[in-house]
């Protein structure tokens, strides 16, 4: 499998001046928000301290807790079913809708369907998907995943989704007016609810003490999916289990001030039984969660509650695009999970950091991200994943640096080149640094030459 | 100690401060002889193992990180006027079994303003004058990985170890850019195995303190004040780069 060139997406996404402007800002300010409300809770950092301490509690006894879940659940009339991969995910889906009968699902956003690949499979099954949140209906529209696990669409301006929707909705290419373009989709999708025979959610939490699973929205479509069809699916990741309902609060308030920077989500809809005449499915899926679970060094990422705050704080994220991951999740979060489902093809996206660290620090449930990404690059090396290029420069530096002599003989050699060869031979294609960037200027003599001149000599 | 009971510091001169910023070992070397610390440069010394390491390649920086050891073994402190060199031995330097001498040899290493601040805690420098406006640029290493300065995504009582000792030069007069601590984009070998967003953040990095009105970017890091000038010079700025050592030691600017 090819290995993704986040260098050279990123360079693609560089170069549209306007949108990486329009984007960083944009995420910057959701950053900012993030701030401000971070700020205005005294406790906040004692809430990512429980946050963090209750995942891990949950996730070291995470058998307990999910045969506790399926306990009380189907105990209020819900069915529960468990999905060891993507393929078993789909199918469940796919045998539930045909029993029912369904042609249309309408859905809210769910990163794990994106990550099952759930809607080619039921696509090319003569499933019509309707993705019901703005942006992730849009990111469809396209025919792009998307591109911010909570902002799907984000890397696109209004002009952009104007264009999408003349093409796709038949409304005016001209008319970028946000609430006319919100508005045309509402009208377009409306009519689907009514017609759906089944509907599908994600979760944000399940509980184990009551069986229950709580989804977090901001524009009631959610709720819509849910509750109009007499079918609702919801898929669940395993990880998104806590013990008690008394936990919630923790997580309720911590959610979407990272996300978003506001202090709650508009909706935080709980599911607890299915209506009468209705039926609820919940899908459990592991999808290599308890492999990445037994991973020493990198089970921590598995207390991730997708609010995205770390691809809105990264500076890398906000300047190369979600699309540039190449992978279902991108950004911080992204580059320390994806490759643990393909070492191979998402080799690159660990060195895709600077290691500022920045999103271990927003985190509302402390995950070491920058740690684990430094603990990747490892691993990567290791498992001879290295680009050739990057591994032989590796050894060459290991070798040149480790001794005194072949360190002076390179520095030696650096000062002549640059002093010595002329510019076209220095800013050549070859030479990544200087593309847009000059390099620093020789200095006449090496500290250590005027150390030993004017401390050493005569001693 | 010295017989003479004064503390003995190892001078830890990066490999690039070593070749391309020579100005900046001198200046750390005179400031920290002004203090009374009696100063060694251990002559075979090279680099300390990070640009490997970073890459992962903990088999190619073993060798690197032995030679570090073995260099700057029996000082009292190892003082640098590197955040993230410092941050490497400190934190990352562990490609080598961890014998007791390693492990003294990493705990007793210091970036140059924290072993100013915290060890030596000096805060006057009469000898330095430095009338000019200027920007403070903290690098990732120096401010997340050993605390410098309060963290933006904290919350809690401002503090800067750097502008402490900064503000107490004369005639600084220092200005805020608009995002004060995001990373500037070097990152090591980021700087060229990921040169386009490199390059960009450089870009905004320098442009943000051009327009916060900055004269100079100042920094106790000059891997990133390297990658920073190249993308200013490249971009026609006037803005000047100068590490913070240079200021402390009143070098005239």
């Amino acid at each position: 499998m090819k290995r993704i060139d986040h260098a050279e997406a990123s360079s693609r996404f560089i170069a549209a001046k306007e949108h990486v402007e329009f984007h960083d800002k944009r995420l910057w300010d959701l950053r900012q928000k993030r701030d401000r409300e971070a700020a205005a809770v005294p406790e906040w950092e004692e809430l990512r301290s429980l946050a963090s301490q209750i995942k891990e509690h949950t996730l070291a006894r995470l058998p307990h807790y999910l045969a506790q879940f399926e306990r009380n659940a189907t105990a209020s009339g819900m069915k529960v079913h468990w999905a060891r991969d993507a393929a078993e995910h789909n199918q469940v889906v796919h045998e539930l809708l045909s029993a029912h009968g369904a042609r249309i699902l309408v859905k809210s956003k769910s990163m794990l369907t994106e990550e099952c690949e759930m809607r080619p499979f039921l696509e090319t099954r003569g499933i019509e998907i309707v993705e019901t949140d703005l942006g992730e209906r849009i990111q469809q529209l396209d025919d792009e995943p998307p591109s911010h696990i909570v902002v799907p669409a984000v890397h696109k301006l209004r002009t952009d989704v104007a264009r999408v929707f003349a093409r796709t909705l038949g409304t005016d290419a001209g008319n970028s007016d946000v609430p006319y373009l919100a508005e045309s989709q509402r009208r377009a999708t409306r009519p689907y609810y009514l017609e759906a025979r089944a509907g599908m959610t994600g979760a944000n939490f399940a509980v184990a003490e009551t069986g229950s699973f709580v989804v977090c929205t901001n524009e009631g479509n959610a709720d819509l999916s849910a509750n109009l069809p007499k079918l609702h699916i919801a898929s669940i990741g395993i990880e998104k289990m806590i013990p008690r309902i008394a936990d919630l609060g923790v997580f309720i308030r911590l959610l979407s001030r990272s996300a978003l920077g506001s202090p709650i989500t508009q909706f935080t809809s709980h599911f607890r039984a299915p209506r009468p005449g209705s039926e609820i499915h919940v899908v459990l899926v592991d999808n290599g969660r308890s492999e990445r679970l037994g991973m020493q060094d990198f089970w921590y990422s598995l207390k991730c509650i997708r609010c995205g705050a770390c691809m809105n704080t990264c500076p890398v994220y906000r300047r190369s695009g979600g699309l540039s991951y190449g992978a279902t999740y991108s950004g911080p979060i992204g580059v320390i999970i994806d490759p643990a489902f393909n070492l191979r093809k998402y080799s690159a996206l660990p060195f895709a950091s600077t290691m500022n660290g920045s999103c271990s620090n927003v985190c509302p449930v402390k995950i070491n991200i920058h740690e684990q990404i430094y603990k990747w690059r490892q691993i990567i090396n290791e498992r001879n994943q290295l680009p050739i290029v990057k591994k032989e420069a590796m050894r060459m530096a290991g070798k040149v640096l480790s001794s005194p002599k072949l360190y002076r003989a390179a520095v030696r050699a650096a000062h002549a080149g640059l002093e010595y060869l002329p510019r076209s031979m220095i800013y050549n294609p070859l030479n990544a640094w200087g593309r847009s960037r000059e390099l620093p200027k020789a200095a006449s003599a090496t500290f250590r030459d005027w150390y030993v001149k004017h401390r050493r000599a005569g001693k | 100690m010295t017989r003479e009971g004064r503390v003995r510091v190892g001078l830890f001169i990066p490999c690039y401060v070593d070749a391309f910023f020579p100005k900046v070992g001198i200046a750390t070397l005179e400031l920290l002889e002004r203090f009374g610390v009696e100063v060694d440069y251990p002559l075979d010394q090279t680099c300390c193992g990070q640009p490997m390491a970073n890459a992962g390649c903990q088999d190619d920086a073993a060798a690197t990180e032995r030679l570090f050891v073995k260099n700057f073994d029996g000082y009292d402190y190892v003082v640098t006027p590197s955040g993230s060199c410092a941050h490497h031995v400190r934190e990352h330097l562990n490609a080598i079994g961890q014998t007791a001498k390693v492990k003294k040899v990493r705990r007793r290493t210091h970036e140059l303003v924290e072993f100013l601040h915290d060890v030596l805690r000096v805060r006057e420098f009469p000898w330095a004058r430095f009338p000019h406006k200027v920007g403070l640029h903290i690098g990732c290493a120096t401010l997340r990985g050993l605390g410098a300065a309060k963290m933006s995504e904290i919350d809690g009582p401002p503090f800067s170890k750097p502008l402490t000792l900064l503000s107490r030069v004369k005639g600084v007069s220092v200005v805020v850019p608009s995002r004060p601590d995001e990373c500037c984009g070097f990152g090591g070998t980021f700087s060229v195995f990921e040169e386009p967003v490199s390059a960009r953040m450089g870009y905004d990095k320098v442009n943000d303190h051009k327009n916060a009105g900055a004269e100079y970017i100042v920094s106790q890091d000059m891997s990133c004040l390297m990658h920073q000038k190249g993308c200013a010079e490249r971009l026609g700025l006037a803005i000047k780069f100068i590490h913070i050592a240079q200021v402390l030691n009143g070098t005239a600017a």
